[in-house]
């Protein structure tokens, strides 16, 4: 009896500590691996939480997994990169509209033997040809994430199939972008990675970047609020209150701060979207 | 080699820093392991108890069951747990999922199972040492199993720390229920996760060995607790 | 109809108990007034413990039956017998809480079954160890702590099992004096030994028991001066050992 009490004062007393916790003013943002990784929302958010008393809970997930959050009704605002993906989720009604929030590019990553013989090239669908052609190892994400629907577009303009190497060369892993560079790393294997967690990635070994600066790299990240009407929990106010932050003079400007060693890795650009992605 | 010796002495900074970003990871992963082992021994020690005493037809069954449930797969309970508690699940309306609590909830469904099937094997030994004594005391099975659950107390604060092993080390169930939310989800496991992800393996590594520390230091706590305790009662 | 204030005579009907197809007991049949203790004596394996099991009711009978005059005295849910076996289990607690247990069982109020447990290990020597853990007794010390947990519950039939058959002789005759003592308090004491001597001691009656058949119940003086089944003469001159 008297441990029943004990057990039932101790469950109280969490409940009630975890309730103080759900109590502070949030809204939930299903993200990217690639955003979280990166580091980014560890520069921007606090920024925003001073300015609007509001801290954002981040859940970092692949683009498509992001989506399915946001249909499920379990986040308040979404903020991915997969354009069509994108355009479909506003289309059937689950959130929008989307605003253009900022881009950055991919790259292709390979070892330094570069056995493809890759290295320089600007043209990425004669990179992958070649990779293709070299059977060389590749690692993908595999995820329906944002960065694995660019690299089965960038697969479909080189007009090779890579599932033909399913099994032996081409290596889809199902996991996020870290994992896939971890991968690689260790097989010394090329695969398509976002700039941001490369350059923020920290067990590269004989990684070295093979492909960058073709237009077909753009990669173009946008954000919208789940839609109140279909979720009425949703914190529309409030998470409306954060887009138009990211794409404020203030939230750009944030985004631009982000630098690792030196080198910026995300670019805003809600003003001016590029229209080629 | 490198890379492991970087790792102690990271732990060891870590430690030393009291980073107050990693006391708050911890204190979350004690708090959320330690009420899940609370909330999963409130339901599993009672059943074990009473599976221990009765006998009815399918007892077996049940038992076969439970020691299958052991095995569930983290991801798998994760997943339950998230399709009930998502907005369009039918627990949606508490809005819990990506909150502590789900995390509590997925950790305590996975080791219900491991408590009632363990707690079972350690009472039945118990119940045949104690059937007869306790009918002629007047205490028939339904009575017993109060009785059981506290003279097997010593016992079960095994049977509860292996529980709050499995509830700490576990990762795949909370990363899906909780989404790892940096300051207010995020527990030593799903850290240890990012940290591989960003290929910072010593840093994850070093989470890594603060982590067994912890649990190591609660194992011992507890265990010597349990130890002064049972030879006290002669055990 | 109010229940008469006394459980016994306590009957034994054309009882009977066979375990796997083997009859252990067979056609046992008697009556047991308040009195003086009954001991029941026998070779090994005459059945003795499952005749206390059965009369106690851990055991269902496989023929006959048991019958009780009446409920427990004192009404309620308190049990109108107990029964002490010749190795006590002892819970995982302390000396106060074994003897206080089937008091709380019982449904008495926490103060009432301190109290009663106090008195009973009072009566046994033990309220010096009330605190102490149960298991850490010696084993004369844990019996005498049996006795005092069946006594707490002041039933109206005691059963013991070869209460003193696993102690030494020091141990074995302190238990015997509480035996005596809970009789003289009034408690019908039905009690199993393979020791005659207690048995002279402490019997009022004897029932004698013979591969598993009651062969002869009488009182304890004209029992052993003058022995009615030839068996039993065989068994007080220490010639039937089975």
């Amino acid at each position: 009896m008297i441990s029943w009490i004990l057990r039932r004062g101790l469950l109280a007393a969490v409940v009630l500590s975890f309730a103080a916790n759900a109590q502070e003013r949030s809204i939930t943002v299903a993200s990217t691996t690639s955003t979280e990784q990166s580091g980014l929302f560890g520069h921007i958010l606090p920024l925003f939480t001073r300015e609007a008393g509001i801290a954002v809970r981040v859940v970092a997930v692949g683009t498509g997994q992001a989506l399915d959050i946001g249909r499920r009704g379990d986040a308040d605002v979404v903020f991915v990169h997969d354009r069509a993906a994108e355009e479909r989720f506003v289309a059937e009604g689950s959130g929008g509209p989307r605003r253009h929030v900022m881009y950055n590019d991919f790259v292709v990553v390979g070892p330094a033997a570069d056995p493809a013989r890759v290295n320089g090239l600007r043209d990425t669908a004669e990179a992958l040809r070649r990779i293709a052609a070299a059977r060389a190892p590749f690692v993908s994400r595999g995820d329906r994430s944002g960065t694995h629907a660019a690299e089965l577009r960038l697969w479909r303009q080189a007009e090779v199939d890579p599932a033909g190497g399913r099994g032996a060369w081409y290596r889809e892993i199902g996991q996020g972008m870290g994992p896939v560079l971890n991968t690689a790393a260790a097989q010394n294997a090329y695969a398509l990675t976002d700039r941001g967690t490369w350059l923020a990635f920290r067990n590269r070994q004989e990684l070295r970047i093979a492909v960058e600066g073709d237009a077909r790299l753009f990669n173009q990240y946008g954000v919208m609020p789940v839609n109140p009407r279909r979720h009425p929990h949703v914190k529309a106010a409030d998470g409306q209150r954060f887009i138009d932050w990211l794409v404020s003079a203030a939230g750009q400007a944030a985004i631009a701060g982000h630098k690792i060693e030196g080198e910026q890795l995300f670019f805003p650009n809600a003003a001016r979207p590029e229209p080629t992605s | 080699m490198d890379d492991l010796g970087a790792a102690f002495s990271t732990a060891l900074g870590l430690v030393a820093a009291g980073d107050p970003a990693l006391a708050a990871i911890v204190g979350l992963s004690l708090r959320v392991s330690v009420t899940a082992v609370a909330l999963a021994a409130f339901v599993g020690l009672p059943l074990g108890a009473l599976l221990a005493v009765a006998r009815f037809p399918g007892r077996r069954g049940v038992v076969v069951a439970l020691n299958a449930l052991m095995g569930l797969p983290p991801v798998v309970a994760g997943l339950l747990i998230y399709l009930l508690l998502s907005r369009s699940g039918p627990l949606g309306r508490f809005g819990l999922l990506f909150t502590p609590s789900a995390m509590v909830v997925a950790q305590a469904v996975l080791i219900a199972p491991i408590l009632a099937a363990l707690s079972r094997q350690v009472l039945e030994e118990m119940w045949e040492e104690y059937a007869e004594q306790l009918r002629s005391l007047g205490a028939g099975p339904r009575r017993a199993v109060p009785t059981l659950l506290w003279d097997g107390r010593f016992a079960l604060l095994t049977v509860l720390l292996a529980g709050f092993g499995r509830a700490s080390a576990e990762v795949g169930a909370v990363m899906v229920v909780g989404g790892n939310i940096e300051g207010f989800t995020r527990v030593m496991t799903t850290a240890i996760a990012l940290e591989t992800s960003k290929g910072d393996l010593p840093l994850a590594l070093a989470l890594g060995v603060v982590l067994m520390a912890i649990v190591l230091t609660v194992n011992a706590l507890a265990q010597a607790a349990r130890d002064t305790a049972a030879r006290w009662a002669g055990g | 109809m109010r229940a008469p204030d006394t459980c016994l005579p306590l009957r034994a009907e054309g009882l009977g108990y066979a375990a796997n197809g083997v009859a252990v007991l067979r056609d046992v049949s008697f009556a047991l007034e308040s009195g003086p203790p009954a001991l029941i004596i026998g070779p090994n394996g005459a059945g003795k413990s499952v005749l206390l099991r059965l009369l106690h009711g851990l055991l269902p009978p496989t023929a006959g039956a048991v019958r009780w005059a009446g409920e427990n005295r004192g009404g309620g849910r308190m049990p109108r017998d107990a029964m002490v076996f010749q190795r006590p289990v002892m819970l995982r607690r302390s000396v106060l809480a074994n003897a206080a247990y089937p008091l709380k069982l019982a449904g008495l109020p926490r103060a009432e079954r301190l109290r009663r447990a106090r008195a009973a290990l009072g009566r046994v020597g033990l309220d010096g160890l009330a605190d102490r853990p149960a298991r850490r007794l010696s084993g004369g010390e844990q019996q005498r702590l049996a006795l005092a947990r069946a006594s707490a519950l002041d039933p109206e039939v005691l059963f013991l099992d070869e209460p003193c058959a696993s102690l030494d002789p020091a141990a074995a005759r302190a238990v015997e004096a509480i035996v005596a003592d809970i009789a003289a308090r009034g408690a019908k004491v039905v009690m199993t030994t393979q020791d005659l001597g207690q048995a002279r001691r402490l019997a009022g009656e004897v029932l004698f028991l013979h591969r598993g058949r009651l062969l002869e119940h009488a009182p304890a003086a004209a029992f052993f001066a003058d022995p009615k089944a030839p068996e039993a003469a065989a068994f007080l001159r220490g010639e039937l050992v089975w």
